[in-house]
């Protein structure tokens, strides 16, 4: 079975310490949520999870079926089976979702067996029609400019559909639930719990807890000045909808000092 | 603090006129057939200009003083015969359609084919050859009809020494489905290959033509001076491909010029992805009321080439409409040049003239310069430009990463998302493949 092992992470931006000593483990199969409020890091892990270049890793480890992330660039880890969903998806013009999606998953297959030619077209037409309807996608949308012109909601679930195509094994989702009315939350929440299973474990970050209405997380973790501060079952969650943050803030945040 | 950058003086800016001479002779021009006199008027244009210098505003950024001038030797006829042959996919037809004819023009040889059909309906399409043989009046009234040889060194010598060259001509009224195609095959070293292409698309006449030159790369150098004249007449229409892959020995120099009449319309492509060097004057005229002209050029360098495009947009007459884009890539140490120039004459109003240049510089040692320009000289007109010089940008790049697709890869999807503007404007699908193989090949190479 696949497992994120993250241990004492430590990563700046520009010199800035952003996370000072993350440790979370996220078997495949589970699904875990990290919420906190804006600017605590939750962006900062996402990406550095994925391999961004941005961020530096000062020190920790990341593992990921047995094998050292932080030796890996961005495509070998997504090749080794991790996914993030970004928060902002970059747009592409001149490069349509199929001609994208279809390099997405020959690169996997090419790096797999270098004799590999791709996928069949027609196989892949199919496969990707599939992956659409299950998220209630319009098939002219294949054909469009990656992320060009999408409403909030297209390009999210155009992130979603790039999951539903990749079957990874470890997904990250980042702030997904930003900038969706409630039915696009409900439509790529559904696409979501559709994937997750025993086959795939979900991070879902999070700064609001509506998004766990739809996605049902079993452990919870609340993030705080760059590192996890508590942990705990969906009550957790529960709770901070209740209570706000400030709690947290309150308990683990040092004084300023006079 | 800044940085102070660091001044590397390797080699003056200005220089000389390149002191080298070509080798060719007065008994090399030919003294018979119609372009004779012609041809004898542009040997002393030729005799009389020296090669361009860095200090001409034209030339400023293009350097000719490695020009293999003493080595480049006109090739005797038959001369085909010992080089490379021609490679199949060359040939294949670039369009969905098989050709209505086909025109290779070798070293010392040429080989024209028709299809019966459209000998039956008038059109003449063969090498000048030939054509000085079987249509002497018209190669003689459409010689210099665009390009003048006083225009510089390099057309004069493609005017006086020519030895391939294409007569198309489309009679009045005829509309040409079948597209027609013409290869300028160049092999070997040490060679000139001189060429001058005539097209007359007649009134309500349309066709498609697609030209290409090419040659495998040699290692010793070689030449390339050419004309195109074309001239499309009254509502007459013409859409017309230019590709050049000519090898990386090559020195390019052509003068390009299209006249279009009363309501006609021109659809200009370009694709250029070969040659050491290349110097290209293209010029549009649209000379009667109401013409229409589209020029769409994609150049992708890598290596140490250095393509420098210069294009002309001449709005001569009221209601024209130009519009212009190109866009290249760049690689290695290789370096573009584009410099364009709309020009409205007085009294042609209600113009409406575009013109874009996007480069995309992949490699910190290459370097594209665009250099857009505007002349109006009437009232009431419409004239917009833009140029723009980037690199690929950090945060695509590593969104395609994220989907597992490799560095190579990313690049070559951002270099391919890049050109589509102008793939969308090519409406062959084997030009298109054409493209994506260079683009395939220059991506995969460092």
């Amino acid at each position: 079975m696949s497992e994120l092992v993250i241990k004492n992470l430590h990563v700046s931006i520009e010199d800035k310490e952003i996370l000072k000593g993350v440790d979370l483990t996220v078997k495949q199969g589970d699904i875990h949520a990290i919420m906190g409020p804006n600017g605590t890091g939750k962006s900062t892990l996402a990406y550095t999870l994925m391999g961004h270049p941005s961020y530096t890793v000062t020190s920790g480890e990341i593992w990921f079926k047995g094998k050292n992330l932080l030796e890996l660039a961005a495509d070998e880890r997504s090749r080794l089976g991790l996914f993030l969903a970004f928060q902002y998806p970059v747009s592409i013009p001149g490069v349509t979702v199929a001609n994208f999606l279809r390099s997405a998953v020959n690169s996997r297959r090419r790096v797999a067996n270098h004799e590999d030619k791709g996928m069949p077209i027609l196989e892949f037409r199919k496969m990707l029609k599939e992956k659409m309807e299950l998220l209630k996608m319009d098939p002219a949308f294949a054909g469009r400019y990656l992320n060009d012109g999408f409403s909030g909601g297209e390009k999210k679930r155009a992130e979603i559909l790039q999951m539903a195509t990749l079957k990874p094994e470890i997904a990250i989702l980042d702030e997904t639930d930003s900038g969706l009315d409630i039915d696009a939350l409900r439509i790529v929440s559904e696409g979501v719990n559709a994937l997750s299973g025993p086959d795939m474990g979900v991070l879902v970050i999070t700064h609001y807890q509506r998004l766990l209405n739809y996605i049902k997380p079993q452990f919870v973790h609340i993030m705080l000045g760059g590192r996890i501060v508590e942990s705990g079952g969906p009550d957790l969650a529960l709770q901070l909808e209740e209570r706000g943050y400030d709690w947290v803030r309150e308990k683990y945040e040092e004084p300023a000092t006079a | 603090m800044e940085e102070k950058p660091r001044v590397v003086v390797s080699r003056s800016r200005r220089s000389e006129t390149p002191g080298k001479n070509f080798t060719f002779t007065a008994e090399m021009v030919p003294n018979s057939g119609s372009l004779a006199g012609y041809r004898q008027k542009a040997w002393q244009t030729f005799k009389r200009l020296s090669l361009p210098s860095m200090t001409e505003e034209a030339w400023r950024r293009t350097d000719l003083r490695e020009i293999p001038a003493e080595s480049v030797h006109l090739p005797t006829e038959g001369a085909f015969q010992k080089l490379a042959p021609i490679p199949s996919e060359l040939l294949k037809p670039l369009t969905a359609h098989e050709h209505g004819g086909q025109v290779i023009l070798l070293p010392g040889g040429a080989r024209p084919t028709l299809s019966p059909e459209l000998i039956r309906k008038g059109v003449i399409f063969t090498d000048l050859f030939t054509a000085e043989q079987e249509n002497p009046e018209l190669v003689a009234r459409m010689v210099g009809q665009t390009v003048n040889p006083e225009e510089g060194k390099f057309a004069a010598l493609a005017a006086c020494l020519s030895q391939n060259g294409i007569l198309l001509y489309i009679p009045k009224g005829v509309t040409v489905e079948q597209p027609l195609n013409s290869l300028l095959w160049g092999p070997g070293a040490n060679l000139a290959f001189l060429s001058h292409i005539l097209v007359w698309v007649d009134e309500g006449a349309s066709v498609t033509y697609v030209h290409e030159a090419a040659s495998p790369d040699e290692n010793g150098p070689a030449l390339h001076a050419g004309i195109v004249e074309i001239i499309v007449s009254d509502n007459a229409s013409l859409r017309f491909v230019e590709l050049q892959s000519w090898g990386r020995h090559v020195w390019n120099f052509s003068h390009e010029r299209v006249r279009v009449g009363r309501n006609g319309n021109l659809d200009w492509i370009f694709g250029a992805i070969g040659s050491r060097l290349t110097k290209n004057f293209s010029e549009l005229d649209l000379a009667g009321e109401g013409a229409t002209g589209r020029m769409s050029g994609f150049y992708f360098t890598d290596g140490n080439q250095h393509l420098d495009h210069d294009t002309q947009q001449n709005h001569l007459a009221p209601h024209t409409t130009s519009d212009l884009l190109f866009k290249g890539a760049l690689k290695g140490h290789s370096r573009s040049v584009w410099q364009g120039m709309i020009y409205v004459a007085v009294g042609a109003t209600k113009t409406d003239g575009y013109q874009a240049n996007r480069n995309l510089v992949l490699s910190p040692n290459a370097r594209a310069d665009s250099i857009p320009g505007l002349e109006i000289l009437a009232d009431d007109v419409r004239c917009t430009h833009g140029a723009t010089v980037g690199k690929l940008e950090q945060e695509p790049l590593f969104y395609l990463k994220s989907r597992g697709i490799p560095d190579k890869e990313a690049e070559r999807l951002l270099v391919e998302g890049f050109f589509d503007p102008i793939m969308q404007r090519i409406p062959f699908e084997g030009v298109r493949a054409r493209f994506q193989q260079a683009i395939h090949e220059k991506t995969a190479t460092q």
